[in-house]
């Protein structure tokens, strides 16, 4: 398999930190971080990612503004979503999966977990 | 005359039949005998030949080799049994060290983000941060010990509107108790509905340097997966955020202080020198 390259939007740098260090163990992943939504449009036009995991509650842009926005450039459409959201925050949830988020993970993210979405969605057994 | 004659004859006749069915029936026992006889022999040789072969040394090796095999075929299928358990058991061990990987992997990162910074605010949102999304803390409170007076008072607050202004003087209830003592408290019964009470916190972790303590951390409410039961990571990051933690928040005041005392300094030093912009 060749690169895997990630595109992670969250506005927390622990939570930043934890999604990248769980990513790095997929073999030649490469793991770019965005702040909020307006930093992870920038970081999407400069450069082609496999994935998107992102956040809800972010400045700027929340999680579901991007996922619309996302959604509706043709180019940026084929790429599959991950919505990190808080238990209990079934509203942003729904919402996120009817915009066109593929899948969600509620905090706090066990690596595991996070490990068997991202390969689902990726449609990989490679790692 | 005749009548009686031929009567006589009919009966010779039937003696002559039966006479003759008699001798055909001994002639067939004579050749049965004669059959079984020649079996007998047979079986005999046969039994003689057995008999000299297993006198044969070569028969005695093939049965011994028989029972190597035997002995052989029952240890291999124990070692099968032994390597299907090893198996089971490395099986068992992978997901755990998997499990391990990724409680040192939160572990680091909590450590790594506590560590930093020296700004006393942004140690406050990163604790606020993995308490939210590391161990899955809902309500909580950061309390910080004044030595003088023995009052915790609140810092931080999260999910909180009633009680995030409290104070607790040292030694009173569980949380004063907890930090009086420096002892972690986990609620042995972390279910337990405790709706209708004063909130009641179901974990205090002190925050200790040596055997000085700064303050407390203290949750009311954990998350919906985590209301019954603490994992084992869960308690790992409280531990290691009564170290850390304590560290971080001593590093960042000591700061905060020997930069206001700098300013002050250098306030006096620009004074001596008689600067213009003072």
């Amino acid at each position: 398999m060749g690169e895997v390259r990630f595109l992670v939007v969250e506005d927390s740098p622990t939570m930043r930190q934890l999604i990248t260090f769980s990513l790095k163990r997929i073999p030649n992943s490469k793991i770019v971080e965005a702040s909020d939504g307006v930093d992870a449009l920038k970081k999407l036009k400069d450069e082609h990612f496999d994935l998107i995991l992102s956040d809800i509650n972010m400045p700027l842009m929340d999680g579901l503004k991007l996922v619309s926005m996302i959604r509706s450039n043709p180019a940026y459409q084929s790429i599959p979503i991950i919505i990190v959201t808080t238990e209990g925050s079934e509203n942003d949830r729904e919402k996120g999966l009817a915009l066109g988020a593929d899948a969600y993970l509620s905090k706090p993210i066990q690596t595991n977990e996070l490990l068997k979405v991202v390969k689902g969605l990726l449609k990989t057994e490679s790692f | 005359m005749d009548k009686k004659e031929n009567d006589i004859a009919k009966k010779a006749e039937d003696f002559l039949r039966i006479f003759r069915k008699g001798e055909e029936f001994t002639q067939e026992l004579l050749k049965e005998n004669e059959r079984l006889r020649y079996k007998i022999i047979k079986l005999e040789e046969e039994r003689n030949g057995l008999v000299e072969l297993s006198d044969n040394p070569q028969v005695e090796k093939l049965r011994e080799r028989l029972a190597e095999v035997e002995e052989e075929r029952t240890r291999l299928i124990d070692r099968f049994k032994e390597v299907e358990e090893e198996n089971k058991g490395f099986a068992t061990r992978y997901v755990e060290v998997e499990e391990e990987n990724n409680n040192l992997a939160n572990l680091y990162v909590a450590s790594n983000q506590l560590h930093s910074t020296l700004d006393f605010n942004e140690v406050m949102r990163i604790i606020i941060e993995i308490m939210i999304n590391l161990v899955g803390a809902e309500k909580f409170v950061i309390m910080l010990l004044d030595e003088t007076s023995g009052v915790l008072t609140t810092i931080a607050a999260e999910g909180l509107e009633e009680g995030a202004n409290r104070k607790v003087r040292i030694g009173e209830g569980i949380i004063g108790k907890s930090v009086q003592n420096g002892e972690n408290y986990f609620d042995p019964d972390l279910g337990a509905n405790h709706s209708g009470e004063e909130l009641h916190p179901v974990v205090c972790i002190p925050l200790r340097i040596k055997d000085q303590t700064l303050g407390a951390i203290v949750v009311f409410s954990l998350l919906e997966q985590k209301k019954t039961k603490l994992s084992r990571v869960d308690e790992e990051l409280f531990l290691m955020l009564a170290g850390h933690a304590a560290t971080a928040v001593f590093s960042s005041k000591l700061y905060s202080q020997s930069e206001r005392k700098l300013t002050t300094i250098q306030g006096f030093i620009d004074l001596l020198s008689g600067r213009k912009d003072v």
